[in-house]
């Protein structure tokens, strides 16, 4: 009984997959999907190198400082980064007057309550407070940024699947919409307030080119501020937003696995101790 | 139960002795995962499986009860407060990690786990019982990985939800009523998020129940063994204790360092990037997945592309993806070959191996894309699938010629048995 049963519940599942794949296969031969733009023209991330790679990474704090400056001067103006704090800097080699001086001097104040009136105020940051954010809601972030909305950058590095090389492509990747473009997709030209950029998903973004030329930034440490530079250092910078414990993780990981290694190693010898002498 | 030559616990000192009177638990921890649990001589490492997923498990509940108390069921906060232990909790990430990662090592070893079980048709009799209660804790596993991905409220989180209880919309009727209920709501939102954690945390208790009364069914018979050959005689077994206890802390030991190479060094390979953004109703994802555990599953309910006649394709594949785990539950009464090991069925050998690469298959399709050809490759694996252990197996049983089996365990081992049943040497333990 159960095997008849089972035999005609997997012929219906199986045979009618079948005749699926059929009509499927017969629908693909005779009307192959069409390429879509995305297909053609979307690349895939440069590579970038960074110190904090690989198993044995480190943060290059030097860099970090970099990109912090970039994200500072260029960045912020758009985009929030609500999961870091500024205390979170001394992480990157400032002291604690530094810190303070950072938040105190922060562009945008920390919103807060006026302890008098009760109505709503702002102040200035204090090392304890998280990076307040350019815009007071999302409605005022698309307001200003033509209907886009500037993602929060704590996590970005970790939030696409391109990771840190993404994004330095991304900076890097404004250019003019080939003419094949124009020519086979033209419905997937930029249009108003978008900007050609391959590496982007959808070809077009809505975020004008950050780094548009070479010297927009003067980095205090005296490197030549390159558009390539400062892609570089504020993606090392964003590896390090999206992941401050890295470098422990790295280490601890280390130490675990040596730790384990020896004791595994133990163990298999107590392993073929045991059973020394009982063939199996 | 147990064979007649299993040793018996002894209590030495005065304080085992008032125990073992009073309360005799580590009479039965010796007899169940003790000296005094006979287990054939001959296992090989898939058999250490089985304790990897009871270490796994405990992994999963200690980091989940430390995160839990300082994460925050709540749909505004809880992005944040899982960004909260990855960022301030004292080895939080740690935490996090072990956690996200113990649950893909987890099915990774339960899977083994099963095609071990498969191979060597441990499902068969007098182990049916064995086998069920090992394909309800698999589900419960299911329901609890699934709800757990839903708590850092991600955008996969979110939209996983949103797909898997849309499932349930897909039955006639009763299917969108059945669907608001199990979420509390039109779509995923604060309710769906409190009933998932409370959930997440109830089932693995209730699956460390399944595991006791599995373990316990496992001991009616004792263990199979590679050979597929019941154990007759003394010297075809070893205890437990020391072999399989050694055997399987060296076992661990390989898995720990397997688990923490991924955990220290890769923790989110096996991850969406989409779920480090926060969940949004408004904003759907290209590409909707669910964790790679349940990508064979996935590419069998997406595998369905039309109606048959009355019954829409959305329903056909929501009964066929539950058919295709429900359908194991039959296995020991489908498959009536009486030889148990794999290694001496020729024929079903082969198969077997193309049910392996066939879920292989169905894995990395059911991770893709909606698109073709990945939707006509997964219409042919998922053909395989059912038609593998619905028809073929049954067949073969029948059809198959079997190569001889070795007297008994001692006689595969040594060549020869020249104990017969009585029982032969005794083994014991180096020093
Ligand atoms: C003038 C405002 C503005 C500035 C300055 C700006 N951005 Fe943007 N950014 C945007 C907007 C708007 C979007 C949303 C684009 C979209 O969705 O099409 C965006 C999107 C992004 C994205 C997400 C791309 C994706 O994959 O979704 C990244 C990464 C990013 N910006 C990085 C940066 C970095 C790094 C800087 C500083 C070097 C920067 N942005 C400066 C407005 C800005």
């Amino acid at each position: 009984m159960i095997r008849i049963g089972a035999f005609l519940v997997g012929l219906f599942f199986a045979g009618w997959l079948i005749v699926s794949f059929g009509v499927g296969a017969a629908a693909y031969i005779s009307e192959p999907p069409q390429e879509t733009a995305e297909h053609a023209f979307h690349e895939k991330p440069k590579a970038l190198t960074l110190a904090s790679d690989g198993p044995m990474g480190k943060f290059d704090r030097q860099q970090l400082q970099r990109g912090f400056q970039v994200y500072k001067e260029v960045c912020a103006a758009c985009h929030s980064m609500r999961l870091v704090s500024f205390r979170n800097l001394a992480e990157l080699g400032y002291n604690e007057d530094e810190v303070k001086a950072i938040a105190a001097n922060w562009p945008i104040q920390t919103p807060d309550i006026d302890p008098a009136t009760g109505e709503a105020t702002t102040r200035a940051s204090l090392p304890t407070d998280p990076f307040p954010s350019p815009h007071a809601n999302e409605t005022a972030a698309r307001a200003a940024n033509n209907n886009a909305l500037p993602p929060d950058l704590s996590l970005i590095t970790k939030a696409r699947s391109g990771g840190a090389p993404y994004i330095y492509s991304l900076l890097l990747g404004y250019q003019e919409p080939p003419a094949e473009l124009a020519q086979r997709f033209p419905d997937s030209m930029p249009g108003p307030g978008l900007n050609y950029n391959p590496y982007f998903a959808n070809l077009n973004i809505a975020m004008a080119n950050p780094l548009g030329s070479d010297g927009i930034v003067t980095y205090s440490d005296g490197t030549n501020a390159t558009r390539e530079q400062m892609a570089k250092d504020v993606s090392a910078f964003l590896v390090w937003t999206a992941e401050p414990t890295l470098e422990k993780r790295h280490q601890t990981g280390w130490a675990v696995l040596i730790f384990l290694i020896i004791a595994t190693g133990l163990g298999y010898m107590a392993y073929r101790n045991v059973w020394a002498g009982v063939k199996h | 139960m147990s064979f007649s030559w299993a040793k018996h616990y002894e209590p030495k000192s005065d304080l085992t002795k008032w125990l073992d009177d009073r309360l005799p638990l580590p009479r039965l921890v010796y007899g169940a995962i003790g000296a005094g649990y006979p287990v054939p001589r001959n296992l090989n490492y898939f058999w250490n499986f089985g304790v990897l997923a009871g270490v796994a498990l405990v992994m999963q509940i200690v980091t989940g009860i430390i995160m839990a108390m300082h994460y925050a069921p709540n749909a505004l906060v809880a992005f944040d407060s899982t960004e909260h232990i990855m960022r301030n909790v004292n080895w939080g990430w740690m935490l996090r990690y072990a956690h996200a990662n113990g649950a893909s090592f987890f099915f990774i070893v339960v899977y083994i786990h099963i095609f071990r079980g498969l191979y060597f048709s441990s499902y068969k009799a007098p182990r049916e019982m064995i086998w069920l209660l090992g394909l309800v804790i698999f589900l419960l596993m299911m329901a609890t990985a699934f709800m757990g991905y839903v708590l850092p409220w991600g955008q996969m989180s979110f939209w996983g939800a949103k797909v898997i209880t849309g499932l349930f919309g897909a039955i006639p009727l009763v299917g969108e009523p059945i669907q608001q209920w199990l979420l509390g709501g039109f779509a995923p939102d604060n309710a769906a998020l409190n009933r998932f954690f409370s959930l997440h945390y109830l089932l693995p208790f209730v699956t460390a129940g399944v595991i006791i009364l599995h373990i316990w069914a496992l001991h009616i018979p004792g263990s199979s063994n590679p050979t597929g050959v019941e154990v007759k005689s003394e010297s075809d077994t070893v205890p437990f204790h020391p072999y399989y206890t050694a055997k399987d802390g060296f076992g661990l030991g390989v898995f720990l360092i397997l688990f923490c190479a991924m955990l220290f060094f890769a923790p989110n390979f096996l991850g969406h990037a989409d779920n480090y953004i926060p969940a949004n109703p408004l904003s759907t994802p290209a590409h909707i997945v669910p964790e790679w555990y349940f990508w064979p599953f996935y590419a069998i309910l997406r595998a369905f592309t039309f109606d048959f006649f009355i019954v829409p394709a959305k329903l056909l594949g929501v009964l066929a993806m539950f058919a295709s785990i429900l359908l194991l539950f039959f296995l020991p009464w489908l498959d009536r070959s009486p030889v148990r090991s794999g290694n001496y069925r020729p024929l079903f050998k082969i198969f077997f191996v193309v049910l392996l690469l066939d879920v292989l298959l169905l894995g990395y399709l059911g991770g893709a894309p909606a698109e073709e050809p990945y939707v006509m490759l997964s219409q042919l694996a998922s053909a395989y699938y059912f038609a593998h252990f619905l028809i073929i197996l049954p067949i073969i049983s029948k059809i198959e010629k079997p190569k001889p089996l070795p007297f008994s365990i001692t006689e595969s081992v040594l060549g020869k048995d020249n104990t017969g049943i009585a029982g032969g040497p005794v083994l014991q333990p180096a020093e």
